[in-house]
């Protein structure tokens, strides 16, 4: 018979406001094997910790049970205090009398009669746990950063720094990711380029970090300390050891009429091609789709002007595998697409553009080398109008219900430069609210409105139509003044709503990492642990995990870092032993189990059984990896004969608190 | 007496609509055909019904020059339907004026060429249950 001792939480008032806690310590005392039964107000505290380490040691307690929050919040905390005072942790049980009972409930002594039964139900269980013990595994020393963009190269340069092996899987021929494609960053209109150039270099320059460019994730085995990856480097036609990044082979290219993505199709590039004349590798890279000499066998004009003979039409995809201990996400985001606000005039007019394509219209490398011209006729417009909130906060299929987050200040930033560069434009800025919480950003907006003359309007834009003048009218409504208005203006520039890349969705399930409607990376804590998943071993950075900003994609990219180096530096991990464990005497080697796994822990073994008969017949059982299992279970609900069983949650165990809960 | 909350009640009963969606964007006015010739405008029908304001509505001429093309149901990005408001509306004024339903001998004087008999019909129709 076990001794178990109670514990029943307060919570402050989380708890004891609904639940009659006394009445639950009192009632649960009466239960067999339950030796004490006490109530405390924070049972997480310190000396909450210490009542129940001393009660261990004084009372020979075997088995603990507390009824307090959700054993995800504090289960660690009181598995470690038992452990410290020489307890198993796995003796010690948590009944959620917080989540599961007091803040779904009203009725005082409905919740309380609740708690008691899920607090029987946890004593029924601790009755049959047995003391487990973790396994320990090796940590392989490198990290994987998927997403070569801000994130990731700050994620990758932190990691670095600690001294660790660092790979970036960039699926772009160079790394630099959207910020590449930005003119200047807010608050301070520093120059992209400027400030993440050099940084791109020192990424190309490290010995610890490898750049695998125009590269994917197609597979991920194993777990936290010990992932297998499998990398596409998918084929460039050139060799990038070979190539010296001289650019001839990319102006002697005959096929010049490829809308040039990196400018956002305002330009056109060559079949073979260097993004931009910054790009980490700087090396060339040939569009399949479009070079002659792939597609037809006619043209090899780069392989007679290469000097360095690193053109190679024969090049193949490759897949390498590499081994991990952890990985961080760093997918980040893209602009919706414009198309569907049809109201707006995206299609109908050139002049409409989306902001990242303003930002390529003013960037000093852009399709018009920094000019502001209008697309549809190279003339210097005179009246933009920004339309702020286009697919944000949308809840229809067109856009997107969150708010953007950088879409203010991005457009603020647009009206400024354009107003200060040229003072001749009139800048009108259509609103819904302007949001710009963080430091230095309102005092920004402030200056586009106050020292720049931007004029302001609080009202969204119904409709751009096309005139016949080759102009734009935008009607919109000023919702201050209470009237509608008619503007003719030159350009309209959208400020579109941010989307997770759409390659996030596929390596999320490669990963079993969680995400959320949106498809962005959920964190495992959203305010204690935001820079972790809640798979072990996956870290997210950027705008994987929801619209962000520069300076805060570097915060978290070096949180991450962080994360990852503290991983790295233990040379072993301690495993859960909540693993699933197979009785073999019961296995009838079906395979029922290893179909499930979606870890790929189950594997079959050709074993000898002494027979009742004293003959000896060779079966074929199922053995579970418990370094690969995850605890989940399914091979235990699958398991026809009832061999599988989980450690820590038997079937014995389970069954055990339903029939407390119900008989 | 006027009540208020009862009016709001009935008018969100009428139209379906959940005023508390508004994030106040004012895309309805904004794309109004018809705006200059409205006293209130989509957006403040909205705001005006969340307020309990329904009476001010019902008085307003508002309510017959909308021309219900629509076009704020169509481009709202929160699903709001402020069109739904000014129908319901002007059936809470139908309501309130009672039986008016046409009575055969009133026909002759108010036909003329451009009358569709569908209107003819529908008049019949109107509060005959």
């Amino acid at each position: 018979m076990q001794k178990i001792g109670v514990f029943v939480c307060h919570c402050g008032t989380n708890i004891a406001a609904t639940v009659d806690v006394e009445q639950v310590a009192q009632a649960l005392g009466k239960e067999p094997g339950v030796v004490m039964a006490v109530h405390y107000q924070y049972m997480c505290s310190q000396s909450g910790q210490d009542m129940i380490k001393d009660a261990i040691k004084e009372k020979g307690l075997t088995g603990v049970v507390i009824c307090s929050c959700s054993p995800r919040m504090h289960e660690a905390t009181f598995r470690k205090a038992a452990a410290s005072v020489g307890m198993n942790p796995f003796m010690v049980e948590i009944a959620n009398i917080r989540e599961q009972c007091s803040w779904i409930h009203k009725d005082r002594q409905e919740a309380t009669q609740k708690a008691i039964a899920l607090g029987r139900a946890a004593i029924a269980k601790v009755h049959l746990n047995a003391p487990l013990t973790a396994g320990e595994t090796p940590v392989a020393k490198k990290a994987l950063v998927i997403g070569g963009g801000i994130a990731g190269i700050q994620a990758a340069l932190d990691i670095a720094e600690a001294g660790f092996e660092v790979d970036i899987v960039e699926k772009e021929p160079t790394i630099g990711g959207k910020m590449t494609q930005l003119d200047k960053t807010f608050p301070t209109l520093d120059c992209a380029a400027c400030i993440l150039t050099p940084k791109m270099v020192e990424c190309a320059q490290n010995d610890k970090i490898h750049i695998l460019s125009y590269s994917e994730v197609t597979k991920v085995k194993g777990f936290v300390g010990n992932f297998d990856v499998t990398i596409r480097r998918k084929a460039r036609y050139v060799n990038e050891d070979k190539c010296t990044g001289c650019g001839l082979c990319t102006q002697k290219c005959p096929q010049k009429k490829i809308p040039n993505a990196f400018n956002l199709n305002m330009d056109m590039r060559r079949a073979i091609y260097i993004p931009f004349a910054q790009a980490v590798p700087k090396v060339a890279t040939i569009d399949p789709d479009h070079c002659k000499m792939l597609t037809s066998g006619k043209c090899g004009l780069c392989a007679t002007v290469c000097t360095a003979g690193a053109i190679d039409y024969k090049q193949k995809d490759k897949f390498i595998e590499q081994k991990y201990g952890a990985i961080v996400v760093a997918t980040g985001f893209n602009p919706i697409k414009a198309d569907a606000f049809n109201e707006l005039g995206y299609n109908q007019s050139k002049d409409v553009v989306t902001s990242l394509e303003y930002e390529r219209l003013m960037n000093a490398a852009g399709p018009t080398d920094g000019t502001l011209l209008r697309p549809s006729d190279g003339k210097h417009p005179k009246t933009i109008v920004f339309v702020q909130c286009v697919g944000s906060r949308d809840t229809t299929c067109r856009g997107k219900e969150y708010c953007s987050k950088i879409c203010c200040m991005y457009t603020a930033k647009h009206a400024m430069l354009t107003r200060e560069k040229y003072p001749d434009t009139d800048v009108y800025v259509f609103y819904i609210d302007v949001r710009t919480p963080g430091k230095g950003f309102d005092e920004f907006y402030r200056r586009a409105v106050e020292q720049y003359g931007v004029h302001y309007i609080k009202g969204q834009v119904g409709k751009v139509s096309p005139l016949s003048d080759g102009t734009l009218e935008v009607q919109a409504s000023d919702l201050l003044m209470d009237e509608q208005l008619k503007i003719k203006a030159d350009m309209v520039v959208l400020a579109v709503a941010m989307e997770a890349d759409k390659t996030a969705r596929p390596l999320a399930t490669m990963l079993t990492a969680s995400m959320d409607t949106n498809d962005f990376f959920t964190e495992a804590h959203p305010k204690l642990r935001p820079v972790e998943s809640p798979t072990a071993g996956i870290f997210l950075a950027g705008a994987c995990q929801g619209p962000k900003d520069i300076p805060d994609t570097v915060a978290q990219a070096g949180a991450a870092a962080s994360k990852v180096i503290g991983l790295l530096v233990k040379n072993n991990l301690k495993g859960n032993p909540c693993v699933a464990h197979c009785n073999e005497n019961m296995c009838n080697g079906c395979s029922s189990c290893e179909h499930v796994c979606a870890y790929g822990a189950i594997t079959y073994v050709a074993k000898e059984f002494k027979m009742p008969d004293r003959t000896i017949a060779i079966r074929r059982v199922a053995q579970v990896n418990p370094a690969v299992c995850q605890g989940c279970g399914a091979c235990t609900v699958t398991c026809p004969s009832g061999a599988m069983d989980l450690q820590g949650f038997s079937n014995r165990e389970i069954m055990a608190e339903v029939d407390a809960i119900c008989l | 007496m006027d009540d208020p909350k009862k009016m709001k009640a009935q008018i969100e009963d009428i139209s379906h609509v959940d005023v508390r969606k508004c994030m106040r964007c004012g895309k309805c006015s904004a794309t109004c055909p018809n705006y200059d010739d409205m006293e209130y405008h989509p957006h403040q029908f909205v705001c005006m019904v969340e307020k309990g304001e329904i009476r001010k509505l019902m008085d307003s001429n508002s309510i017959y020059t909308c021309l219900s093309c629509f076009a704020c149901i169509e481009r709202c990005p929160r699903q709001v339907e402020p069109a739904k408001l000014i129908e319901a509306t002007r059936l809470m004024v139908e309501r309130e004026r009672g039986a008016n339903h046409l009575k055969p001998d009133m026909i002759v004087q108010k036909l003329d060429d451009q009358l569709p008999q569908q209107a003819l019909a529908s008049a019949f129709r109107k509060y005959t249950k």
